[in-house]
């Protein structure tokens, strides 16, 4: 079997003085989809972006595709690892297929302008999400809903091996959640790329990840396959509330029992 | 954008400038017929013609030129650096400072020719401050932003200390620097190098600012080193200001409204933003300093007036008919 794509040994979490999370083994391979799950502030964000360099971490902690995140190059980790954010930022005025052509700026090198390729993978991605009508509407204009969409177009522009998405659900009606994630599933599955998304939807993560990584809040976390790791104790021990599930045609549903 | 969209926007601006250098060179106190000042420029011939253009209407156009194309790539820079659409290139202190500088100069009687030369390193001490202040490490646009105001309303109240205090034909000369004048500008190689190597830097990231410009994090996990280009940025950016303000003092709006008029007019790819900017500063300049020699000639006006009298209803006029559009 290859090596995993994301590797993580006995990595520590932190934001200043708190730990997070501290000696955290993860190892995701190709076509698998773990969900990040755990109340407020346990470290799911943070996770995400130590994987991508994004915040302060020990870099020999993590190996990326076999190899240390400290030998990567930032530029060159952009080509293997794209990430959703849970909240974009439009200060500046942009159209909407100049937003999804920026997942295509790791690719371009020096001087270089954009390929007819470059523009046809940012037109499949733009249809995928179902934005393919509105090319030059002002990224201002849109509604919540599609610049969460046009946010998933450009990570899929982006078309790294490694998906990282931080609550893909946010703003997104329950059909379009299903869509998306049904999408991005298929995508990993297909070009035996990895996903890693956190979310607070217990419900999306049994769905659509075979992994889940459950952070208690208190340091300490569970790893393992989705059915063995969600159980009813150690949903409620994480989330401090009483959870239960009930069997549904499409698997189990979680719910707060209190 | 159509890449046939910005070639036209690109051609439509050549055509521009090449119509800003006729009208400078053409008009004044004295008119100058478009002939004339082919022949004059083809083959000198001595006379007053040829006195007036090749020694006052060419040096100054070239130094109007100049000033709007540093002004407006500064504009451009600060406003990602920023990413604050009223970013301009003074808002950080720059021009607080080489004011200082150049009014201490006119305050203490000194020689003219170092107004310049006091203006620019007034400019640089300020760059220096408000980064030492600002912090090298982990400075956020917010935090830069704040400190570069602050230190701007510092300098604003010595300048006032300085007008208040001196004396009537003193203070005329130092109006006439604060409101930016281009009738005693010179312009040598250096300045013209500085606008080149300084619009040939920021096009070579040019498509990390595309990035930038929607956020820190976004532009780092696409790949851009944002460090190293903030660095670049602020310290581009404060280098051309500068120039531009030893040359003309602080003429103000171009670098503020310029680059908004090519966004609103379609061009946000920093690719085409960057050298659009320059040459439509450089043009509007050069159109608005050639009204500031006629408009009530003989006498002058500071060309600082004449950038917002044209500025202001060209820039609503834009914005309104953006608004309009789908």
């Amino acid at each position: 079997m290859s090596s995993p794509i994301v590797q993580t040994r006995q990595l520590r979490l932190q934001i200043g003085e708190r730990v997070l999370c501290d000696q955290l083994n993860l190892s995701v391979v190709a076509g698998q989809r773990l969900a990040v799950l755990g109340q407020n502030g346990s470290g799911k964000t943070t996770l995400l972006h130590s994987l991508l360099k994004l915040c302060r971490v020990d870099e020999s902690q993590i190996e990326i595709g076999g190899r240390s995140l400290a030998h990567w190059s930032r530029r060159e980790l952009a080509t293997m690892v794209g990430i959703l954010f849970q909240e974009n930022q439009d200060d500046m005025p942009a159209s909407v297929h100049e937003t999804v052509m920026l997942g295509r700026l790791p690719h371009l090198s020096g001087w270089h302008w954009e390929s007819a390729e470059d523009f046809a993978i940012a037109d499949r991605a733009l249809k995928t999400v179902g934005l393919d009508t509105m090319k030059e509407r002002d990224v201002g204009s849109l509604s919540g809903g599609e610049r969460q969409r046009l946010a998933i177009a450009s990570l899929l522009a982006q078309n790294p091996t490694l998906y990282l998405l931080d609550e893909p659900g946010n703003h997104l009606d329950i059909s379009f959640q299903i869509k998306t994630l049904k999408t991005l599933t298929e995508t990993v599955i297909q070009d035996n790329s990895a996903l890693i998304m956190a979310t607070h939807d217990i419900n999306l993560a049994a769905r659509f990840c075979d992994q889940i990584l459950l952070f208690y809040g208190d340091g300490t976390y569970t790893v393992g396959d989705t059915n063995e790791v969600l159980t009813d104790d150690a949903l409620s021990r994480a989330y401090g509330c009483e959870i239960r599930h009930v069997s549904t045609e499409t698997g189990f549903l979680y719910y707060p029992a209190a | 954008m159509s890449p046939i969209r910005q070639y036209t926007l690109l051609s439509a601006l050549t055509v521009l400038l090449v119509i800003s250098v006729i009208v400078a060179l053409t008009s004044g106190s004295v008119s100058i017929p478009v002939i004339t000042v082919w022949q004059q420029l083809l083959q000198p011939t001595p006379g007053i013609e040829q006195q007036i253009l090749w020694e006052l209407r060419l040096p100054r156009a070239m130094a109007a030129f100049v000033t709007g194309g540093l002004l407006a790539l500064s504009g451009v820079i600060m406003q990602v650096l920023l990413r604050n659409p009223l970013a301009d290139p003074y808002i950080l202190g720059i021009s607080g400072g080489a004011a200082v500088g150049a009014l201490a100069v006119i305050l203490l009687g000194v020689a003219s020719i170092w107004i310049a030369q006091a203006a620019f390193a007034g400019a640089l001490l300020s760059v220096f401050v408000v980064f030492g202040l600002a912090g090298t490490q982990q400075w956020s646009a917010t935090r830069l932003l704040l400190t570069g105001v602050v230190v701007s309303a510092g300098w604003g109240a010595v300048i006032n200390v300085m007008l208040t205090t001196s004396t009537g034909n003193n203070v005329q000369s130092m109006l006439f620097w604060l409101m930016g004048d281009l009738s005693q500008s010179q312009t040598n190689g250096w300045h013209y190098a500085l606008l080149f190597s300084g619009l040939l830097l920021i096009l070579s990231q040019a498509r990390a600012l595309n990035a930038l410009a929607r956020g820190e994090l976004l532009a780092a996990a696409l790949g851009v080193n944002v460090t190293r280009l903030k660095l670049i940025l602020y310290f581009s950016a404060s280098i051309l200001t500068a120039t531009a303000v030893t040359v003309a003092g602080s003429v103000g709006f171009v670098g503020l409204v310029i680059p908004h008029m090519l966004r609103l007019m379609g061009a946000r790819d920093h690719r085409w933003l960057v050298p659009c900017s320059v040459i439509l500063g450089g043009s509007f300049l050069l159109l608005a300093d050639s009204l500031a020699r006629t408009i009530v000639a003989p006498q002058q006006l500071p060309v600082g007036v004449l950038t917002a009298m044209i500025g202001v209803p060209a820039f609503l006029f834009i914005l309104h008919r953006g608004a309009r559009s789908p």
